[in-house]
């Protein structure tokens, strides 16, 4: 047999690849994007009209423990309900024996590829959406374990998506979790210890090294403060005060980080508001200036005022 | 010849088979040879593409300097060295053509055959019309991965045919070779209604055969690449050079 051409390679390498779809709910669209072990398609459910996007396991993945994770992965979102997390609509089996899951379609960018159109305060705001969408997690027993920001997606009208939970871990039973899904308990699918998930440059240093026992919500806190790092750096120079906030998340030593997403949260949102961080010890300069950019208007008001008085009071003595 | 579909799935997934790479380890000197010989299927292709592009040789040149980095790897055990720790298969066999392209010089070409060499029956002629010019800005790894990924897919679509004519099941690659091996491309791709009354089959069944053929080229793929690779890491990284590709 003669070898294939290129343009019949490329599409037995495109049909390959995709969900087998045929005759059933929905009808497939374009590609959207490809993750760790999953592919997003647009997709048109053709029972309620609506398009959604369908993730697929990529056909490498099909078994074993990347095939429980992808599983695990549609059950955690489906239990985390908050406006920060995609909605799982439906879960199911292709014909190919791959799993499948649809989610609502978001549209919008990566915040890799939108921060820098907008403005620090901008940035530092979806910051904050972030950080309230993992402490929602976090409540419930769930780390990300891949926060980085090809994971964020900022909508068409600023909402804040944090994507891809298949690397996520579910810690011991939280309150909440009382009569939880088998497959959402701890050992479940989850990673065995010394197996390294995640992102270099985002991941804490005990998940690095597959410390997996070690590994909780102040690891997320790690690769949060690895974010802010990215967001803030783009205004150069990046104000002392969200550098000691993003080095105190980042602190190799996990004892040593904010104990929380919402510790973090609130010490980017006293930055916001221009108070005093707690991360950071202020020189007297750096007090005046966050003073002086506080009172702006007033100072410069009263300034004028003593200005003119002076003016007018050496007028009168000449 | 069958016309209804068969109800059997496929086996949907390849089973987890000893890797070749791993048999140029082997102490049995048949299990070291039959892994070389697999592992030629699958690269000698690109690795005349490699010579032919990033070593800019003459056909003939490259032609001897396949059958010659072949012959010279088995018997000086070239690829026993190979560790997957350190980098893909793919990626080593290149380096050790890309040395041996080096340092081979035109009078020392002509290969001294004998003992336990081999001679390799390559189709060249089918390899130097399958050669794509590289597009601007494409490497000559780019040609090489390219021609790695189509001899995969020319290797399990063959068996896939073998294994129809075995089972009696020929309308099924018929009906695939007609649908997804047309040469001139979208524009010309036939409907499934045109292939099933060219068949004589409902055109439901178009929709099976191809969906069965589909599944079962996915599984003989992944078996061969699994086949190829040092480890599950270097599996799960390669299946990503294997499908993927972003058309429209």
């Amino acid at each position: 047999m003669s070898p294939i051409s290129g343009e019949t390679l490329r599409h037995l390498q495109r049909v390959l690849e995709e969900p087998e779809l045929e005759g059933d709910r929905y009808r497939l669209g374009p590609l959207l994007g490809r993750g760790g072990m999953g592919v997003v398609y647009q997709a048109t459910d053709l029972a309620l009209g609506r398009e959604v996007a369908l993730k697929v396991l990529r056909p490498e993945f099909a078994e074993g423990a990347a095939d429980v994770r992808f599983r695990r992965e549609a059950q955690i979102l489906a239990r985390l309900e908050h406006p920060g997390i995609v909605a799982v609509h439906d879960v199911g089996m292709l014909r190919d024996g791959r799993r499948f899951y649809v989610m609502k379609l978001v549209r919008g960018a990566r915040l890799d590829d939108s921060s820098q159109r907008r403005s620090l305060p901008e940035r530092l705001r979806s910051f904050l959406r972030i950080c309230e969408t993992i402490e929602f997690a976090h409540v419930r027993g769930v780390i990300h374990r891949d926060l980085k920001p090809g994971n964020i997606m900022i909508g068409e009208f600023g909402e804040v998506l944090v994507l891809d939970w298949g690397i996520a871990r579910v810690l011991a039973t939280q309150p909440e979790e009382a009569g939880a899904a088998p497959a959402t308990s701890p050992a479940a699918g989850d990673t065995a210890s010394g197996t390294v998930l995640g992102t270099p440059g985002y991941m804490a240093p005990e998940q690095q090294s597959g410390q997996i026992d070690l590994v909780d919500a102040r690891s997320d806190v790690f690769s949060l403060g690895a974010i802010l790092r990215d967001l803030a750096a783009e205004s150069d120079p990046a104000p002392r005060p969200l550098q000691s906030i993003w080095r105190k998340a980042m602190n190799p030593e996990a004892g040593d980080r904010y104990s929380s997403a919402a510790a973090l949260a609130a010490d980017v949102g006293r930055f916001l508001d221009a108070q005093p961080v707690q991360a950071h010890r202020e020189t007297w300069p750096e007090r005046a200036g966050r003073f002086y950019r506080t009172y702006q208007t007033a100072i410069l008001l009263v300034l004028a005022y003593l200005t003119m008085r002076l003016l007018f009071l050496a007028g009168r003595g000449f | 010849m069958h016309t209804e579909p068969d109800t059997r799935a496929p086996r949907v997934f390849p089973s987890t088979r000893e890797s070749l790479v791993r048999a140029f380890t082997s102490g049995d000197p048949g299990v070291r040879r039959a892994g070389f010989e697999a592992l030629v299927a699958a690269y000698w292709r690109p690795a005349y593409a490699h010579l032919r592009l990033r070593w800019h040789q003459e056909p003939a040149d490259a032609e001897d300097g396949v059958q010659e980095f072949f012959t010279v790897a088995l018997a000086q055990e070239f690829f026993s060295a190979y560790d997957p720790a350190q980098a893909r298969f793919r990626t080593f066999l290149r380096l050790c053509l890309d040395r041996f392209a080096a340092k081979a010089h035109r009078a020392e070409r002509r290969l001294r055959r004998g003992g336990g060499a081999v001679h390799l029956s390559l189709d060249f002629a089918g390899a130097e019309q399958a050669l794509e010019v590289l597009a601007p800005g494409q490497s000559e790894e780019h040609a090489f991965d390219r021609e790695w990924v189509r001899s995969l897919f020319d290797g399990a679509i063959e068996a896939l045919e073998l294994e129809c004519h075995a089972d009696g099941y020929e309308i099924r690659f018929e009906v695939f070779k007609q649908y997804d091996l047309v040469t001139d491309g979208e524009a010309v791709r036939p409907t499934y209604r045109a292939i099933a009354e060219r068949l004589g089959i409902p055109a439901t069944q178009v929709t099976n055969h191809l969906a069965w053929s589909r599944r079962r080229l996915r599984v003989l793929l992944l078996e061969r690449l699994r086949e190829l690779c040092g480890s599950e890491a270097e599996f799960q990284d390669e299946a990503v050079t294997l499908f993927g590709v972003d058309a429209a």
